[in-house]
């Protein structure tokens, strides 16, 4: 990675409202995310950070506000022309294509591979663990192995910025706590930005530097992981993590 | 439990009264062909060309109706999945649910006033130089199946664009997929079986449509097997030449449900009313793409609304006061209102029976495998009037009753049963999903706590079914008002309805006392339709949905 490449993302005063007139839920971001480095989103349900990511990767407008990513402001931009990848909780694949095609639509969205872009895609099976899975249909595979699907994709796209959207929220424990070493792994080797929503502190505690916190559609806290989740002193965070808080 | 102990009777009830009405239709028609004397004017009859031109014609103009309301169809609800969820794109998918609701006759009438010779769009036409063709014949068929079906189409395909997982859109946008790799990896693989149900449908309807093709088909070049049959009983009486238009009838429908179901498609997964909300893609598109998308839902819209503008138009300049006078527009008005009220109220009967007695078979298999042959026949029932169409139903008993009494005298009974089992699939389409989902949710609970019987209609049940009961009901009044197939049969100067009344001032060429009477009983159709689609709604609105 090039020490000068800078790959952060910037929410300038980004506002978005579900609704309109009095009944609307209005949301209002002010952040950045660490280029290089693995933030966490966290927050209670309904704080905002579906909102904030769909922001992010383009699949909402804000109403205010400017989206920089690497110093580019992309706000106006569609999705596809965002240096950024999601995966989601579910139906990452299209259930009704072989893995093949579904990690090839990340190199060319029409489906046009050439011989390197064979090998890249089979490179970047291997890498999550899955090399010889191109035929399988996304029926027969595991959840996990449906993620590390997604993940090859995200490889293959090789974009800046990879969000990961609650991703591991429906598997095990043991089996998230692999996925996300996996994600450490990668994103070790790629330099991503990576952003990732979720629930568990202790995923956070695994892989991420630092924590974006979200309370009611705002920004409540961001910084350090520790600084974040420790050290806050009026109550939100401690009531939200309750009885997670002190273990590490 | 006490209800399900009385669920099954009247379930076998129910599909006992559509097995019958079936079995005499046919059993008569058996009995008029093997009689003494019969096998040679069989025999003439088969080897009429206009028979078989007949046959040839019928599924020539439904597979031509089905291409074009189906292709279309797709196209738009494709370009409508593509707009974002505001009131115009409401207003179109509600404008979508409204051909199904008016009646056939009025529907050519309107068809009439703008393509027809002397139309609107034929006048507009013609001052710019251009001729239009003539619409009697297979444009003019053509012109009011597509308009029926293509709304039809359109809403069934978009019913399965909308549940297509968010996540999909999400994914297509953001790598960077274009109109036809979308069209390619997401949304047809998702909508296929959608837009094979659709096509089943669509040729089902066109296949045993009726008054469309008696009033818009131009002689013997352009008539189907229903119509052929119709003028048999009617102008010819040649009931043996009716018996072989029937059967031909019956086979030509066995083949087409047949073949289509072979084909992945079924026919009666396109019964819904109710539209969905879908949530809004972001895409990077070219701005011709884009332009079509605009574009494409404008112009059906157009082309379904312009029938109606024409009947309200038509309608509004005829002398209504006048017609509201006359004897006969009343009479009829009432028969209309009488029939149809009872007809929905037996096909709600019947289709509830039937559910009923699906659910406590589905609650009883809950914990061991797959649905009993009892079960599936239950289920099917309501299918059986497409495959035994209501014009082949109602030849038969005409063809029976004529033995033993005055069949004119019959017309009101005939008319409330036939159009209640042409209405039940619909209503049973409405009901059976709510009513399986309550029993699923509720049942063990009810039995936890030992409510029951009449307890447990009021607590659990009705607040339940109230709005697909209701949807049901208004649905099948809609339906049963605007028809005209059974009536054309059994009405007479003592029995008519308002679409027969219809055909008679047509027939005589009153063209403005026509249109009146169009829009009198548009409004009627109009108001129970919107009324189902109220309540069906209701019904769809209640569960929430993750943002």
């Amino acid at each position: 990675m090039k020490a000068d490449d800078d790959r952060g993302v910037i929410c300038e005063d980004l506002g978005f409202a579900y609704g309109t007139g009095a009944g609307a839920t209005r949301m209002r971001f002010d952040c950045a995310f660490a280029s290089a480095a693995i933030t966490a989103v966290m927050g209670p349900s309904g704080s905002g950070k579906s909102t904030l990511i769909s922001l992010i990767a383009g699949f909402e407008r804000p109403l205010s506000g400017r989206v920089r990513i690497g110093g580019r402001d992309v706000t106006s931009l569609a999705p596809a022309n965002r240096p950024v990848s999601c995966v989601f909780q579910e139906n990452n694949l299209f259930a009704h294509l072989d893995v093949r095609t579904n990690v090839g639509l990340g190199i060319s969205p029409r489906m046009r591979l050439d011989a390197r872009d064979r090998a890249r895609l089979s490179e970047a099976l291997t890498r999550v663990g899955l090399a010889g899975y191109e035929a399988r249909r996304p029926g027969e595979l595991s959840g996990g192995e449906r993620q590390r699907v997604a993940l090859a994709r995200a490889l293959v796209r090789a974009c800046p910025v990879l969000i990961l959207d609650e991703a591991f929220g429906s598997l095990g424990p043991a089996l998230r706590l692999s996925m996300l070493d996996l994600v450490a792994d990668l994103h070790r080797s790629t330099a991503m930005t990576v952003i990732m929503v979720t629930h568990e502190p202790e995923d956070a505690r695994r892989i991420a530097r630092d924590v974006v916190f979200l309370a009611e559609g705002a920004v409540h806290a961001q910084g350090p992981l520790g600084n974040v989740l420790e050290m806050d002193d009026n109550g939100v965070v401690r009531a939200y993590l309750g009885r997670h808080q002190g273990r590490s | 439990m006490i209800a399900s102990m009385r669920a099954l009777p009247a379930a076998w009830l129910a599909g006992g009264f559509l097995v019958a009405l079936c079995a005499v239709a046919i059993g008569a028609l058996v009995a008029q062909a093997a009689a003494p004397g019969a096998g040679a004017a069989i025999a003439g009859h088969l080897s009429d060309p206009t028979v078989w031109r007949a046959v040839r014609f019928t599924l020539w103009q439904a597979a031509l109706s089905t291409l074009i309301s189906v292709v279309l169809g797709i196209a738009v609800a494709l370009a409508l999945h593509e707009w974002r969820d505001n009131a115009v794109r409401r207003a179109i998918l509600a404008l979508f649910a409204l051909p199904l609701a008016l009646p056939q006759i009025v529907a050519v009438l309107g068809v009439v006033a703008l393509y027809g010779e002397r139309g609107w769009l034929t006048g507009a036409f013609g001052a710019a130089g251009i001729d239009l063709p003539t619409i009697y014949g297979l444009p003019g068929i053509l012109i009011a199946h597509v308009f029926f079906n293509l709304p039809l189409a359109a809403r069934i395909v978009f019913g399965a664009l909308a549940t297509i997982a968010p996540e999909y859109e999400r994914l297509a946008s953001q790598l960077g997929m274009g109109p036809v790799s979308r069209l390619r990896f997401v949304h047809w693989p998702l909508i296929r079986p959608a837009a094979a149900s659709a096509a089943s449908l669509v040729f089902m309807l066109c296949v045993t449509s009726f008054a469309v093709v008696l009033t818009l088909g131009g002689g013997p070049r352009a008539t189907t097997l229903e119509v052929a049959l119709y003028q048999a009983l009617t102008f010819d009486f040649d009931v043996l030449r009716a018996v072989v238009l029937t059967f031909l009838q019956l086979a030509v429908t066995f083949a087409a449900v047949a073949l289509l179901a072979g084909a992945g498609g079924s026919v009666e997964a396109g019964f819904s009313v109710a539209g969905e909300r879908a949530r809004r893609p972001m895409r990077a598109d070219r701005r011709v793409w884009l332009v079509a998308v605009l574009l494409l839902p404008a112009l059906a819209a157009v082309f379904v609304v312009g029938p109606f503008i024409a009947v309200t138009v038509g309608g509004l300049a005829s002398d209504l006061a006048g017609l509201a006078g006359q004897a006969a527009v009343r009479d009829a008005a009432a028969t209309s209102l009488t029939l149809g009220a009872s007809a929905a109220l037996l096909a709600l009967m019947l289709a509830f029976a039937l559910c009923s007695g699906v659910t406590v078979l589905a609650g009883r298999r809950r914990f061991h495998g797959a649905a009993s042959l009892t079960e599936q026949a239950l289920a099917q029932a309501p299918s059986l009037i497409l495959v035994v169409p209501p014009i082949v139903i109602s030849a038969g008993w005409f063809i029976a009753l004529r033995l033993v009494s005055d069949v004119y005298a019959a017309a009101p009974y005939m008319v409330v049963a036939v159009n209640a089992a042409m209405a039940m699939p619909f209503a049973a389409r409405m009901l059976l999903p709510a009513m399986l989902a309550s029993a699923e949710r509720h049942g063990r609970l009810c039995a936890h706590l030992g409510i029951s019987g009449r307890a447990r209609w009021r607590l659990v049940t009705w607040p339940v079914l109230r709005a697909p009961l209701i949807a049901a009901l208004a649905f099948a009044f809609a339906l049963s008002l605007g028809d005209l197939g059974v009536i054309a049969l059994f009405g007479s100067n003592e029995v008519q309805t308002l679409p027969y009344l219809i055909l008679q001032t047509m027939g005589s060429y009153r063209t403005q006392d026509a249109a009146g009477l169009a829009l009198i009983l548009t409004a009627m159709t109009m108001t129970s339709m919107l009324a189902a689609e109220h309540f069906a709604r209701r019904r769809g609105d209640r569960g929430s949905r993750r943002r």
